[in-house]
């Protein structure tokens, strides 16, 4: 696998929209076709050059191919959407849409990013060793086909409205969430090992949300089960299980009404 | 003005029945003339290519609230096809509910220059001129709807057409809308209590008045004042199986009535999107393709004009001021949903909508809608529309042109669907070989349209005399060709002049044209009682004054042409 380095040396004074930053768009790529790339602020385009410091070389293909993107990223957008292959690693904070609608390969952000990370997700892996913003793995604004599978790992705490629609794939957070988890989900699976505050699984037809900690406020939509005994994410132990969204039109599978599962730990 | 030689070209033009000989013709100050007019020409070579009349579309959802709340409710429908401004083109965005920029743009490579706004709610004209003023390039016109108005269901349960027709004039004055325009008669505002009209005998709550009532009443209001257009129907009972016998009993209404003004039209009756309304069976099972019985019955009735409603297999966003049509849809596809309700006039859906050649409805919708056009006898009655959006946006016109005018393209599309067999079983397409000729399509999509309008007299044909609406296609229909060059070339002209302007110069859109919007000023003797309803209905029940409801002056309607009509006489 070759490298490219790219080392932010000039902020931008707005927002740089740089979704040109994916192995699917350097692979092939001499250092000097890199630099044109072009890349947004407003309505005005630059050289992605303008504003890295580039160095290394692409891979022929995507999938020998690998970015490292270095400094302050928290007002750069876009980094690695649409990728298919290869790996990213963000040494910084990046701002909007990392991995926004990725279908494979591996992001590794060592810091924080900002809301819609993982937007439309389809496969591959967006690690996140920091905090993320709402609509983690939601779908688009406004669209009902969310996240359909990969998986998205934050070490820290999420913002609101995560996995909103999600259909397929994994979500792990290893902290805290803000209101609305998987409103709408038609599938897939959210863990959050921390505290969740309210609204989850608002208008959840199925998939599974299992959360380590407190929950602040139940969705009356919700209704307890039993107890479980289930190991998620190598914790092992006692879960209460509780299905909703009854509120919701659920199908039926071999004869069985098919719910959303919302598990919580138990604690001694 | 510049004056314009179009030379050589192989013209196509039901106006002057040219089909295919090659032509030369002149533009000069906006209009067609002889082509011995034109002193110092500009010459465009159209050796070797098509020529025919700008498009008129009788019939699309292109302006006004309810696709103003697609475009809201729809982000998605932007997503990744949005276009910065470039040169004299201005940032675009959107599939199904593109922004009013795009739809000009759209509309202008496709060669149309005439686009009709099918459903405008009056309450809402402002808004909806507003969006028309911003549309650029094509002229445009719209229908404001009349089939669940509170003054109507009252003057014609009453009897009272002189005040029916009276308020039709006040009305049209005051949205500076063109045509009498229905949606499902009774039944939006049936809606109102939860209900819905679903046949033409069903009587509206309340109001006591039935749908046939409602339709008859128009139509004589519409002939008494002699407007330029027929009454413009979208009837009772749509997107349900077993419902071409209430399309064929809404055509029956139209019956032994004539038409009057000055005009030139020959029909009572616009039917649209029959392709909505011909379907058999009596559930989802057996649900098959009634075009045949339509067909039948519109080849032999000469007062009716119709338009297809094709659908495209597209993803994309329905909108209808037929309210408990769009509950009924999203309950069927679980999909978002808009409603709106207008008052005392009318009501609005809308509900995104995925037809997938993979579902056995949708392909045999498909089916149906191409069905109309190809059993059509007479093609000057029977229109190209995909009723757009809601059965496919318009930009697919020149996919349905390809699929009229090849066999070959249509058993390609049948090759995808995954219940084929069950499909052709439930249509009559298969047996069809006809191909529609560029005449019959110059026919469905210019001639036609524009003589169903009344305005034969100003497009649809290359006629001295006529609006120099001109547009050069590269296809060559005397070499031979795949099915697949109609698409492309019907999808982006060559050269496109309306009213004498140049607007797209060797594929590239040069002006944002001249754009005017058309509407009817029908002068009735006065008529003191209807004015005194219309003060009292605002003073008890309207949200907003006459004052702020009446289209009035440049910033809504900056370059109006307007259509008199004396229904004094």
């Amino acid at each position: 696998m070759e490298t490219v380095t790219l080392t932010i040396t000039n902020q931008p004074e707005l927002f740089l929209e740089a979704d040109c930053i994916s192995p699917d768009v350097f692979a092939g790529k001499t250092t000097e076709e890199i630099v044109d790339l072009p890349v947004y602020i407003g309505r005005e385009q630059h050289r992605l050059g303008e504003f890295f410091e580039i160095s290394g070389r692409a891979g022929a293909t995507p999938a020998e191919t690998k970015i490292v993107v270095n400094g302050d990223l928290s007002r750069v957008k876009y980094i690695g959407m649409k990728m298919t292959a290869g790996e990213v690693v963000v040494n910084g904070n990046a701002d909007m849409y990392v991995g926004a609608w990725m279908q494979g390969g591996k992001i590794t952000v060592n810091g924080n990013v900002d809301a819609f990370a993982g937007t439309g997700m389809k496969g591959g892996e967006l690690r996140i060793n920091g905090n993320a913003g709402n609509y983690l793995g939601s779908a688009y604004r406004g669209d009902w086909r969310g996240m359909t599978g990969g998986k998205i790992v934050v070490t820290g705490s999420a913002g609101s409205d995560i996995g909103t629609f999600i259909n397929g794939g994994e979500i792990i957070i290893g902290g805290n969430v803000d209101v609305h988890v998987g409103t709408h989900a038609e599938g897939g699976k959210i863990i959050v090992k921390g505290d969740a505050k309210s609204r989850l699984g608002g208008q959840m037809v199925e998939g599974e949300i299992y959360v380590f900690g407190d929950i602040d406020v139940m969705m009356p939509g919700f209704a307890y089960r039993r107890d479980v005994e289930l190991e998620v994410e190598g914790t092992k132990g006692r879960f209460a299980l509780y299905e909703g969204d009854l509120g919701e039109r659920h199908r039926k599978r071999k004869g069985q009404t098919v719910y959303g599962k919302l598990y919580q730990l138990v604690r001694p | 003005m510049t004056e314009y030689l179009i030379k050589n070209g192989f013209v196509f033009d039901p106006v002057l029945g040219i089909r295919g000989d090659a032509t030369d013709i002149a533009i000069k100050d906006g209009k067609i003339v002889e082509t011995d007019a034109v002193k110092n020409p500009k010459v465009i070579d159209a050796t070797g290519k098509t020529v025919m009349a700008g498009g008129v579309d009788i019939h699309a959802h292109v302006a006004g609230p309810k696709v103003n709340i697609g475009r809201n409710f729809r982000p998605e429908d932007k997503l990744f096809n949005a276009r910065p401004g470039r040169g004299i083109e201005r940032m675009q965005g959107g599939f199904s509910v593109p922004t009013t920029i795009r739809t000009g743009y759209n509309y202008a490579r496709m060669g149309y220059t005439t686009v009709m706004e099918a459903a405008m709610p009056p309450l809402y004209a402002r808004h909806t001129h507003e969006e028309i003023r911003d549309t650029p390039i094509i002229d445009q016109g719209a229908f404001p709807v009349f089939g669940n108005n509170w003054f109507v269901l009252e003057y014609l349960k009453n009897h009272e057409l002189e005040n029916a027709a009276a308020y039709i004039a006040w009305l049209l004055r005051a949205t500076k809308g063109y045509a009498v325009k229905v949606v499902n008669p009774g039944g939006t505002e049936a809606w109102g209590w939860g209900l819905n009209c679903e046949n033409i005998h069903d009587p509206v709550p309340y109001f006591d008045i039935t749908p046939a009532q409602i339709v008859k009443g128009l139509i004589e209001a519409n002939e008494y004042l002699g407007l330029p257009h027929s009454m413009h129907i979208h009837a009772n009972n749509l997107g349900n199986p077993g419902n071409y016998t209430t399309t064929l009993d809404t055509f029956k209404l139209s019956e032994g009535i004539r038409p009057r003004g000055r005009f030139g039209r020959q029909q009572v009756m616009h039917h649209t999107h029959v392709q909505f309304h011909s379907y058999g069976g009596d559930s989802w099972r057996n649900f098959e393709s009634r075009a045949d019985a339509i067909m039948d019955y519109v080849n032999a009735h000469d007062n009716i004009t119709i338009d297809m409603g094709a659908v495209t297999l597209d993803e994309t966003t329905t909108m209808t001021a037929d309210g408990p049509f769009e509950h009924h849809l999203t309950e069927l596809n679980h999909l978002k949903w808009a409603n709106a309700d207008v008052e005392l006039e009318t009501g609005s859906g809308v509900v995104p909508y995925i037809y997938s050649p993979s579902i056995k409805v949708c392909a045999i919708q498909w089916c149906m809608g191409l069905e109309l056009a190809l059993l059509a006898k007479d093609p000057m009655r029977v229109f190209m529309s995909t009723d757009h959006p809601n059965a496919g946006p318009f930009i697919r016109y020149p996919r349905i042109m390809k699929w009229l005018m090849s066999q070959e393209a249509r058993e390609q599309q049948i090759e995808t669907f995954k219940h084929k067999d069950k499909v052709i079983d439930a249509t009559h397409i298969a047996g069809i070989d006809r191909e529609l000729d560029l005449y019959e399509i110059a026919q469905m999509t210019r001639a036609g349209p524009a003589k169903a309008l009344g305005l034969s007299e100003m497009y649809g044909g290359l006629a001295p005399g006529l609006t120099a609406d001109v547009v050069v296609f590269a296809f060559n229909p005397n070499e031979p060709y795949a099915p697949d060059d109609i698409e492309k070339a019907f999808g982006d002209v060559e050269h496109l002049f309306k009213t004498g302007v140049h607007i797209i110069n060797n594929h590239e859109i040069v002006s944002n044209g001249n754009k005017r919007t058309l509407w009817v000023n029908a002068r009735v003797h006065e008529n003191p009682q209807v004015m005194r309803d219309v003060r009292e209905k605002f003073l008890r029940y309207y949200t907003v004054t006459l004052n702020n409801y009446e289209v009035r002056g440049h910033h809504y309607v900056p370059n109006p042409y307007v259509i008199e009509v004396d229904a004094t006489q």
